[in-house]
C-alpha cells in the first residue's frame, strides 16, 4: 500500500485554523528554518481513508484469538475507553491548581489504595510508563535503600536465566551487576544455587512468579527468605500476575517491591506497542524513595501532591505517568472488585490448562502437571526430525485467523512456543484453536516441506529481516528525479 | 569443515593468523558464522584500543542473536576491517578472508587449537 | 460483580472434567499453604457498568476544565483535528500488541514507519525510533547513549524544563553517570560558562530549543562549541516551533529529542504522551527502542518489519544500553495523523499563530505599569513576566473568570503560554484583569 508521502499532492491541504486575529509579528528571517518541511500534503479524505486502510492490515484482540504468551492479550473493555475519553479527564492540564483536579487526584489515590491491597504492598507510584520502566524504578528503589543505609557494597542483582531480557538490561541501567542464576528444567529457582549466589554484595533478587514457563515456584517462601537473610531485597516482576491476581499477593510471598503491567493484568489496551503503565508498588520501608510527587489526603479528605520528598530517587517521567492508562485500569478494578478479580485468575488458569491438555495430544509440552496462565510447547524434536520449526508453526497459524503464540521464548527452551489464552476466551474458542493447532501438527508430520511456505493468505509473505537489518531503511526517501 | 591449516583457533571460535611474531589478524571461524546464520552487523573496537586475551573485543549480530567476539591475544588494535561495517555478509561468504581486526604488540595469548584439534572440538560441540 | 468471562458454568464444568478436577481451586493446589486469599483482596465488591460510569463521571466532574488556558511549561493545548481521535480509536490499532508478526501487522508497522519519516522531516535528522515514553525520558536515553569509556560527563543546561532535568538526573544517578548543570543567564544557557566546562571527558551537551522560559537559544553556537570539544550535541525540540525555527540538523544536533504531546495529543493530566528521538546516520544503531524498517517479502513486495532488534534487551540482555522494549505506538500514530492532517503549511501556520499571538499578548501585558517581561531575547510562545505584588492574586482573579493563567514560578514570576487556540478577546480579558490587580 502507498505511503502517505506517495499520496501527497503539492498544494493540497486541510483547513482547521481560524484566521489569525492579532496583528502580524514576524520572526526575523535569519532566525527562521531554511530547510523545507517535508510533510505530506493531503486532504482530510486522504488521511482518513489512509488510516482506515492501515487498520485493515492490523490485527488486534478485537480481530480474534491472541494467545501471545507473556503478553496477556485479554479483551479491552469498552467502558474503560469511554471513561478515558471524558473531557473532565482529557482536557485538564497537569499543572493546574490542586483544588481544580480533585477528581484526577482521586483516580490516582484510589487506584493506589486498591492496587496496594491487590499486591500486598504499602505504597505505589504510577510514573513508570511501561513494565520495563517499572523495573527500572523498582531497582532504583532498591539501590537507594542500600545507599541510604550506607550499605554500598551491595551492587549485585540475581536474575534467573528464565527471566525476560528486560531484567538483566535494567540491572545494567542501574549501574549494578547481574548474577545469572541457572534454573532447573522447570524454570524454577534452584535453592542451592541461590544460597551460593547470595552474599554481602547482594542488593536484590528479581523474580517472575509464576515464571516464564507458567509455573508457580513452590519454594517461593524459602526463596524470599534466603534473599532477606543475606540482606537483599526481593523484586516481583508482575508480568505474569494474571495467573494469581486476587488469589495470592506478592507482598505475602515476601516481596518488597513489585511492578504491575496495567496493560496486561488490568485490561488496558496495548495500542500496538504502547502506551502502557508499569506501576510500582513497595513495602513501607521503601516508600520514602518513591518518585515525587506523591498523592496524599488531608484529614478533611482533600487531595494534594506532595512535592517535598527529600529521600526520593527523583522523577522517572514527567508529571504523574500515563494517567489515562491508570484510569482505565482503575475502572476495570472497580468493575471486577473483590469478587470478580479472583475469577479472572482462576479462569485464565483454567483456560490455559484446558488448551494445554488439548494440545498435549500431539505437541510436546514443557510443563509437568498443571500450568498457571500459560504453558510452553517445544518443537525441538519436530525441528530435528522434520525440519519444522516453531517459526513455521507460528507462520502457518497466521493463515488461520488467529495470532500465533510467542516464539522462541523463554530462551531456556529450544524451539519454544509460549501460549497464553487469557480468561476472556470461551471454551469454544479454545476448542477451535486446538483443532487448528492439531491439524497443522498433522500436516507438519505428513508434509513437512509445505510448512515453510506459510503464510499464504496475508498481505505480505515472510519479510526479509536480514536485509532490513543489514541496510536499515528507517524512513521514506523521495525517489531521485 | 572448512579449516585452513595456516591458522590457529580458540574454543570461543575465533581464528588467529600471525603475520609476524607480535602481529596477528583475528576473525570468526566458519563454524561460528554457520551457527550464527546471516550476520547483519559487527561492532568493532577502534584503532588504538587495548584488547585483552579472553575478553570481548566486539560482537557480531544476526537478526535474532548477538555474540561476543573474544580477543585471543593481548595487544593493541592496529587495523580494523571497516568494509565489514557495510558488508557483514562477507563473514558468511568467506570467513577466513573477512578478518575483523589486526592486533599488534602482542604480549599475551590464549591457548590455541590447531586446525585438527579445533575440528575435533567443534564435532564435540555438536 | 462485573466480569468479562465468556465461558458458562456448564462450559467450565466440561473443562474441569477434561482436567479431571472438581473445582477451579484445585488448579492452585501446588501453591504453598496459607498464601491463597480465602475471600479475594480487600477492595470494594465489583460494580455493573452503570455504577462504574457514575463513579467516574462524578470524579471527572470534580475536575475543572478551563475554557481558556495560558499555561504550558511542558504540556501544551493546541487544536486537535477531529480526524486524529477518529484514527486512534480504530480498534485494531487500539487492541494490537507490538507488531512482532509482520505479516498481519503491516498497518501498525507502516503507521510507525510514516511517523519515523515525519520525525526525520521535523528534525532534519536521518533516523528516528518508534518513540519512547515521553520527552523527559527521551532526553535521559539520549544522554545515556552518548556515554563511552573515555567520556563520562554530561552537561545539561539549567535553562531546560526542570522535569527533564530531574528525570535525566535520576537516570544518571542510577547508572553512575556524572552530570553537571550549565547555568542559565537571561532565560537561556550561559554559553560562556558552557565553553569553560567542556573538555575531553564530556560526552554530550543537552539544551532545549525553546528554553523552559520560552526563549530561543543560540543552538548553532552551542552546537559548534560542543563539537569543538568532541562531544555530542543533543537538542530538545518543541515540535510545533520546529516548523518555524531552524531544524535540529540545521543547528548541528547529533540527536534531537522532545515531547511529542503538542502533536495532536490531549493534555490528559500529563499522559499518555510520547517522546520522540532522532539521530544522525552515525548514531542510528545506538538509538534505543523499537524501530521499523522497510524491506521486501519473499515475493519482492514492499514490507515493513521491526528491525535492528539485536540492539535490544531481549537479545542483548545485560549488555543492552537500554531496557526499553515498547513505544507509545498509539500516541505516535496520533502525532503522525496530526502532522498528515496539518501538512507543512498547516503546521507552519500553527507555529506562526503561536508566535504572533504570544507577541501580541506579551506586548499588551508589558503596557501595564510595574509589569515587566523578564527576558529580552527572542521568544516563541512562552515568556516570563514579573509583576508588583503577589502572582497568586492575579492567578486567582483569572481563575474566577474561568481562565487558567500562566504557571507561577518559585521566584514569583509567571510563565505564560499562548497557542493558536487562544483568542484575542481572551488575551484582552487577561490584560484587563492584570491591570486591575497590579493597580490594587
Amino acid at each position: 500500500m502507498k505511503l502517505l508521502f506517495e499520496k501527497s499532492i503539492p498544494g493540497r491541504r486541510s483547513y482547521y485554523l481560524a484566521p489569525c486575529d492579532v496583528p502580524e509579528y514576524t520572526l526575523p528571517a535569519p532566525m527562521q528554518r531554511q530547510e523545507a518541511l517535508d510533510l505530506p500534503e493531503l486532504s482530510e479524505t486522504d488521511v482518513s481513508r489512509h488510516y482506515s486502510a492501515l487498520e485493515r492490515l492490523s490485527f488486534g484482540v478485537n480481530q480474534g484469538f491472541y494467545p501471545l504468551g507473556s503478553c496477556t492479550m485479554k479483551y479491552n473493555p469498552k467502558i474503560n475507553e469511554k471513561l478515558a475519553a471524558l473531557s473532565g479527564f482529557t482536557e485538564i492540564h497537569p499543572l493546574q491548581p490542586e483544588h481544580t483536579v480533585q477528581g484526577a487526584l482521586r483516580v490516582l489515590y484510589e487506584a493506589e489504595r486498591s492496587l496496594c491491597e491487590v499486591t500486598g504492598m504499602d505504597a505505589m507510584t504510577f510514573q513508570p510508563a511501561a513494565g520495563a520502566h517499572g523495573e527500572l524504578t523498582g531497582l532504583m528503589l532498591i539501590k537507594r535503600y542500600h545507599e541510604a543505609r550506607g550499605d554500598t557494597p551491595r551492587r549485585k542483582i540475581i536474575v534467573p536465566d528464565s527471566a525476560h531480557g528486560t531484567n538483566p538490561a535494567t540491572v545494567s541501567m542501574c549501574g549494578m551487576e547481574v548474577v545469572n542464576l541457572s534454573s532447573g528444567a522447570d524454570g524454577c529457582v534452584d535453592l542451592e544455587a541461590l544460597r551460593q549466589a547470595v552474599g554481602p554484595d547482594t542488593a536484590g533478587f528479581m523474580l517472575t512468579n509464576p515464571n516464564t514457563l507458567g509455573i508457580f515456584d513452590p519454594n517461593i517462601m524459602r526463596i524470599t527468605e534466603i534473599v532477606h537473610e543475606a540482606g537483599g531485597l526481593c523484586y516481583y516482576d508482575g508480568a505474569n500476575l494474571n495467573a494469581v491476581v486476587g488469589v495470592v499477593r506478592p507482598g505475602d510471598m515476601g516481596f518488597d517491591c513489585v511492578h504491575l503491567n496495567l496493560h496486561k493484568t488490568f485490561s488496558t489496551p496495548h495500542g500496538g506497542g504502547g502506551p502502557g503503565s508499569g506501576a510500582v508498588g513497595c513495602k513501607a520501608r521503601l516508600e520514602a524513595y518513591l518518585p515525587a510527587p506523591r498523592v496524599v489526603m488531608s484529614e478533611e479528605g482533600k487531595l494534594s501532591l506532595q512535592q517535598d520528598c527529600p529521600e526520593s530517587i527523583g522523577k522517572v517521567r514527567s508529571f504523574y505517568g500515563n494517567f489515562l492508562v491508570v484510569l482505565r485500569a482503575f475502572a476495570y478494578l472497580t468493575t471486577l472488585g473483590q469478587d470478580g478479580l479472583p475469577e479472572v485468575a482462576k479462569n485464565a488458569v483454567l483456560n490455559a490448562n484446558y488448551l494445554m491438555k488439548r494440545l498435549s495430544e500431539r505437541f510436546t509440552i514443557v510443563n509437568q502437571g498443571f500450568c498457571m496462565h500459560e504453558f510452553v510447547i517445544t518443537m525441538e524434536r519436530e525441528a530435528k526430525e522434520k525440519h519444522v520449526t516453531a517459526m513455521d508453526m507460528a507462520k502457518a497459524l497466521l493463515d488461520c485467523g488467529m495470532h500465533p503464540p510467542t516464539m522462541y521464548f523463554p530462551l531456556i527452551v529450544k524451539e519454544a512456543l509460549m501460549v497464553e489464552p487469557t480468561e476472556t476466551e470461551g471454551k469454544e474458542t479454545l476448542d477451535e484453536a486446538a483443532e487448528i493447532f492439531l491439524s497443522l501438527y498433522d500436516r507438519a508430520m505428513a508434509e513437512p516441506e509445505t510448512m515453510h511456505e506459510y503464510p499464504k493468505e496475508t498481505v505480505i509473505g515472510r519479510p526479509d529481516e536480514v536485509r532490513a537489518a543489514r541496510h536499515p531503511n528507517l524512513r521514506y526517501r523521495k525517489a531521485e528525479s | 569443515m572448512n579449516l585452513p591449516k595456516s591458522m590457529v583457533f580458540t574454543k570461543s571460535h575465533e581464528w588467529v593468523k600471525f603475520l609476524s611474531e607480535d602481529t596477528a589478524l583475528i576473525g570468526l571461524s566458519d563454524y561460528a558464522q554457520d551457527q550464527m546464520g546471516s550476520l547483519v552487523f559487527v561492532n568493532l573496537p577502534m584503532v588504538g584500543d587495548e584488547v585483552i586475551a579472553g575478553e570481548p573485543l566486539g560482537d557480531v549480530e544476526s537478526v535474532k542473536a548477538v555474540s561476543d567476539v573474544y580477543s585471543p591475544v593481548t595487544g593493541t588494535v592496529s587495523r580494523v576491517n571497516e568494509e565489514l561495517l557495510d558488508a557483514p555478509e562477507s563473514i558468511n561468504q568467506d570467513p577466513y578472508a573477512a578478518w575483523l581486526v589486526e592486533v599488534s604488540d602482542i604480549s599475551d595469548r590464549d591457548d590455541f587449537l590447531s586446525a585438527t584439534e579445533y575440528e575435533e572440538f567443534c564435532l564435540k560441540e555438536e | 460483580m462485573g466480569h468479562y468471562l465468556p465461558s458458562t458454568d456448564r462450559q467450565r464444568e466440561e473443562m474441569l472434567r477434561a482436567l479431571r478436577i472438581q473445582s477451579l481451586e484445585e488448579l492452585y493446589r501446588d501453591l504453598p499453604e496459607g498464601l491463597v486469599l480465602s475471600d479475594g483482596p480487600k477492595i470494594p465488591k465489583g460494580q455493573g457498568e452503570l455504577g462504574v460510569l457514575r463513579k467516574f463521571s462524578s470524579m471527572a466532574a470534580e475536575n475543572r476544565v478551563f475554557s481558556s488556558v495560558f499555561r504550558g511549561a511542558g504540556a501544551y493545548r493546541h487544536y486537535i483535528p477531529a480526524v486524529v481521535s477518529s484514527v486512534v480509536s480504530k480498534e485494531s490499532f487500539v487492541t494490537a500488541y507490538t507488531p512482532y508478526q509482520a505479516e498481519i501487522s503491516q498497518g501498525v508497522l507502516q503507521a510507525i514507519f510514516e511517523y519515523q519519516t515525519m520525525i526525520c522531516a521535523l528534525t532534519g535528522l536521518d533516523a528516528s525510533n518508534a518513540s519512547v515514553y515521553d520527552g523527559a525520558t527521551a532526553a535521559a536515553e539520549a544522554v545515556a547513549l552518548c556515554r563511552d569509556r573515555k567520556r563520562s560527563r554530561a552537561l545539561i543546561s539549567a535553562a531546560s524544563n526542570p522535569q527533564v532535568i530531574q528525570v535525566v538526573n535520576t537516570y544518571c544517578w542510577a547508572a553512575g553517570y556524572e552530570i553537571e548543570l550549565i547555568p542559565e543567564r537571561d532565560g537561556v544557557t550561559d554559553l560562556e560558562v558552557l565553553e569553560t566546562r567542556l573538555g575531553p571527558d564530556v560526552s554530550c551537551v543537552y539544551l532545549e530549543q525553546l528554553s523552559y522560559f520560552g526563549q530561543m537559544e543560540d543552538a548553532k553556537a552551542a552546537s559548534s562549541l560542543t563539537h569543538q570539544a568532541g562531544a555530542k550535541f543533543i537538542l530538545g525540540v518543541n515540535p510545533i516551533a520546529a516548523a518555524l525555527l531552524p531544524s535540529a540538523a540545521e543547528c548541528g544536533a547529533d540527536i534531537a529529542v522532545g515531547e511529542g504531546q503538542p502533536l495532536g495529543i490531549p493534555l490528559s493530566f500529563g499522559g499518555p504522551y510520547l517522546g520522540f528521538m532522532a539521530a544522525t546516520d552515525a548514531l542510528t544503531r545506538k538509538l534505543p527502542g523499537r524501530m521499523v524498517g522497510e524491506t521486501v517479502d519473499a515475493n519482492g513486495n514492499r514490507a515493513f518489519v521491526l528491525t535492528l532488534q539485536a540492539r535490544e534487551q531481549h537479545i542483548r540482555r545485560e549488555k543492552a544500553s537500554s531496557n526499553i522494549c515498547s513505544n507509545q505506538a498509539l500516541c505516535a500514530t496520533a502525532a503522525a495523523t496530526y502532522l498528515a492532517a496539518m501538512g507543512p503549511q498547516g503546521l507552519r501556520e500553527v507555529a506562526q499563530q503561536c508566535y504572533q499571538k504570544a507577541h501580541y499578548f506579551a506586548e499588551a501585558l508589558a503596557t501595564i505599569p510595574g509589569l515587566t517581561l523578564r527576558h529580552k531575547g527572542e521568544f516563541f510562545h512562552e515568556f516570563v513576566t514579573d509583576l508588583p505584588g503577589d502572582a497568586a492574586k492575579l492567578l486567582e482573579a483569572l481563575e474566577a473568570q474561568g481562565i487558567l493563567g500562566g504557571l507561577p514560578l518559585p521566584d514569583g514570576g509567571i510563565l505564560w503560554c499562548v497557542t493558536e487556540v487562544n483568542a484575542r478577546e481572551e488575551m484582552d480579558t487577561v490584560v484587563k484583569l492584570a491591570r486591575e490587580v497590579c493597580a490594587s
